[in-house]
């Protein structure tokens, strides 16, 4: 069996997080060498500051400042570091308890080699030279019993930017595989449930109404109906054609569920429910595993469908 | 089932950006007012439930792991729920059920979102492979639905322009509502920007941070109290061969079922206010059709009548709305506890006279999910 087709998918977003008064006290003072934590109702002194008590639940206010050396309480090797990690040399995760603090700080420790971390090694925070008010202004710690370097000046921060970039591979499903390599020829697939008898493009491993394989092929042609649309004039982040645009619900013939594409050789102004239309395809050299294969509808110049042949699709 | 009852509620000012607090004190902020509402401590809360929806907006995996401090549950069940846009709803819901099943006797439901950290356009249209990229977040999608029951209903155009006119006006009277325009009229809507054609700016939600909060309780804890009537939820694929994406099967039924269950008859005269979630304009006179309000394509008649207004026959989201505010996991328990508002007399400025049965309505993903409860003044 061949393996269905698969594709990058890469998913990324800045984050911006808004800190409020704890977490902004806490990152404001990373940027100016401190570290600071806050007394928890039963005493304990939790580092990272904590909002909320985790006994009683009651908002905390009694900041304590703690030094930036401490104790390794708890570890990991990390032999091959990930992208988005610390350090890009072999290093451990630890569990750090910081002198002053009744909790561990998760950080890195570039200690060179495993044989050097054990539990209660001692360590020192090394600051990062420019640091923004985060907690990566600790580049890492490092083993040592001497002072981290001393506190300086800088202004208060109140925000903080998370990248969060995810990366998948996308695979198509053994169902959509020949739907996906048909497109590759100009061919469209779709598959007919076998009980309801109703034609899916694009396919469906099982049909969502009677739940049994859809395993009768057939293939339709390019032209159909649009049963509804709207035009797009938002631009947003990410979007990948310029508004505005008709973004189409098209009916293929013989289908029975319509799909969203792209309307064009129309004003939007023009454009109606029931309006006839056919595929354009990009040339052929250009072709893929792709409905992108199709570059977009357009008016056919047939009469418009009567609305009762489409109203069941809406 | 014994009975059980939204005993305190509380909310944020919804706003744009609301920097000032991180999402712990975001939730807090609803928290605190609810249980100071209710008249309760921590030591009364048996459970928690979370609601908020997709992970992608904020860009933190289950939440609710790294907000269980914030949120008191130490010790306590945590529930997280998620039914996308509707996950407010199903939150009260669930913790409506806690509490009727006999499981606990005071949960703490509380939903939120900061759309603020990322940007909902975006992680609505996250391109997939294979496919064509035409996604334009949730307008794009909603709006071709919206156009296909202006045509089967023939409602005339300005009905959506009516309904946004009202929600906004509403808003203006409710403290926390992010957008107050009281001087908002049918002719400024239509005059807007045409974002998603036939949705307008003006028809469009805006994109809210806030969080909101109830405590539902076997017993009133300060002698108000709005005694959970029925509840019901439904779900349905966001595409089949044959879906009717104007009135979905899944909300016919989950209304259908939440009537029964109240011994409501006749919605439209036994409710006497209704917190319905409408993000785009249209969606009040499709959801009045969905919900047997009226039958199906008069929808528009009611909202063209003016009864949908405050002082009207059936006043819908007089707090003003999704329209008005929407930090989309908490938008869903803003109708459920807005709803509760209405029938203890608490809702202040947009408190409906008299209100006695009151609708809570929520809905989802494709329109795919649906989560509502009806509560009353009286003790079943």
């Amino acid at each position: 069996m061949t393996r269905p087709l698969s594709a990058p998918l890469d998913v990324g977003f800045d984050y911006t997080r808004s800190l409020g008064p704890t977490l902004g006290r806490f990152l404001s003072d990373l940027r100016r060498r401190r570290v600071t934590g806050i007394r928890g109702s039963d005493g304990r002194v939790h580092v990272p500051p904590l909002e909320y008590d985790p006994v009683t639940a009651e908002r905390l206010h009694e900041f304590v400042d703690v030094t930036a050396t401490g104790v390794v309480r708890g570890w990991s090797w990390i032999p091959e570091p990930l992208e988005g990690q610390p350090l890009d040399r072999p290093f451990a995760w630890a569990l750090i308890q910081l002198d002053g603090a009744d909790t561990s700080l998760l950080h890195a420790v570039d200690a060179g080699s495993p044989d050097r971390m054990a539990t209660g090694t001692r360590v020192r925070a090394r600051w990062r030279n420019e640091r923004v008010g985060a907690i990566t202004d600790i580049e890492c710690f490092e083993i040592s019993d001497e002072p981290a370097d001393p506190p300086t000046e800088a202004d208060d921060v109140t925000m903080v930017t998370t990248p969060v970039n995810l990366h998948y591979t996308h695979s198509a499903s053994p169902t959509e595989d020949p739907f996906l390599r048909g497109l590759m020829e100009g061919r469209l697939i779709a598959q007919r449930c076998p009980v309801c008898e109703k034609v899916y493009f694009p396919p469906r491993p099982a049909c969502p109404v009677d739940g049994v394989p859809t395993t009768d092929q057939i293939e339709l042609s390019d032209h159909g109906t649009i049963t509804t649309y709207c035009v797009v004039n938002v631009p947003f982040l990410g979007q990948r054609i310029p508004p505005p645009y008709v973004s189409a619900y098209v009916l293929l013939d013989g289908a029975d569920i319509p799909f969203l594409h792209l309307l064009l050789g129309v004003a939007p102004e023009d454009v109606r429910m029931g309006m006839r239309v056919e595929a354009v395809w990009k040339p052929r050299e250009e072709w893929g595993p792709t409905m992108q294969n199709i570059d977009h509808f357009k008016p056919s110049g047939e009469p418009d469908a009567p609305f009762d042949s489409y109203s069941q699709h809406l | 089932m014994r009975p059980a009852a939204v005993v305190g509620t509380g909310q944020t000012h919804h706003a744009a950006k609301r920097l000032d607090v991180s999402m712990a004190g975001l939730c807090r902020e609803a928290i605190d007012r609810a249980m100071a509402d209710a008249g309760v401590d921590w030591s009364d809360i048996d459970a928690v439930v979370l609601g908020k929806a997709p992970d992608l907006f904020e860009g933190v995996m289950m939440p609710e792991l790294f907000l269980a401090d914030a949120l008191g549950a130490v010790g306590k069940p945590l529930l997280r729920v998620h039914t996308a846009g509707s996950v407010g709803g199903s939150t009260g819901n669930v913790a409506a059920s806690l509490v009727q099943s006999g499981v606990h006797d005071r949960v703490l439901a509380v939903a939120f979102e900061k759309q603020s950290e990322s940007n909902a356009m975006w992680a609505l249209s996250v391109p997939t492979p294979f496919t064509m990229p035409v996604h334009a977040g949730a307008g794009g999608y909603f709006a071709p639905h919206v156009r296909s029951y202006i045509r089967r209903a023939s409602a005339p155009e300005h009905i959506g322009a009516m309904v946004a006119a009202k929600d906004r006006r509403n808003g203006a009277r409710n403290p926390y509502a992010h957008l107050k325009q009281p001087d908002i009229t049918v002719e400024s809507v239509q005059a807007s920007t045409m974002l998603w054609d036939p949705i307008r700016y003006d028809e469009t939600c805006p994109s809210s941070d806030g969080a909101c909060a109830v405590v539902i309780s076997s017993e009133p804890t300060s002698g108000q109290a709005a005694w959970i009537r029925a509840t019901a939820m439904r779900t349905e694929p966001t595409t089949f061969a044959g879906r009717d994406q104007v009135n979905p099967r899944a909300g016919q039924d989950a209304a259908r079922a939440l009537w029964r269950q109240a011994g409501i008859t006749d919605p439209l005269s036994e409710v006497d206010a209704a917190e319905i979630y409408v993000p785009f304009s249209w969606f009040e006179p499709m959801w009045l059709e969905n919900l047997g309000f009226t039958d199906i394509g008069q929808g528009w008649k009611l909202t063209e009548a003016g009864e949908t207004e405050i002082g009207g026959r059936l006043p819908v989201n007089p707090s003003g709305g999704v329209l008005s505010s929407n930090p989309i996991g908490a938008s869903g328990l803003l109708r459920f506890a807005e709803a509760a508002m209405q029938v203890m007399g608490t809702a202040g400025e947009h408190q409906v006279d008299g209100a006695r049965v009151a609708l809570g309505h929520a809905y989802g993903g494709g329109s795919q999910f649906f989560a509502m409860w009806v509560v009353g003044s009286e003790k079943p």
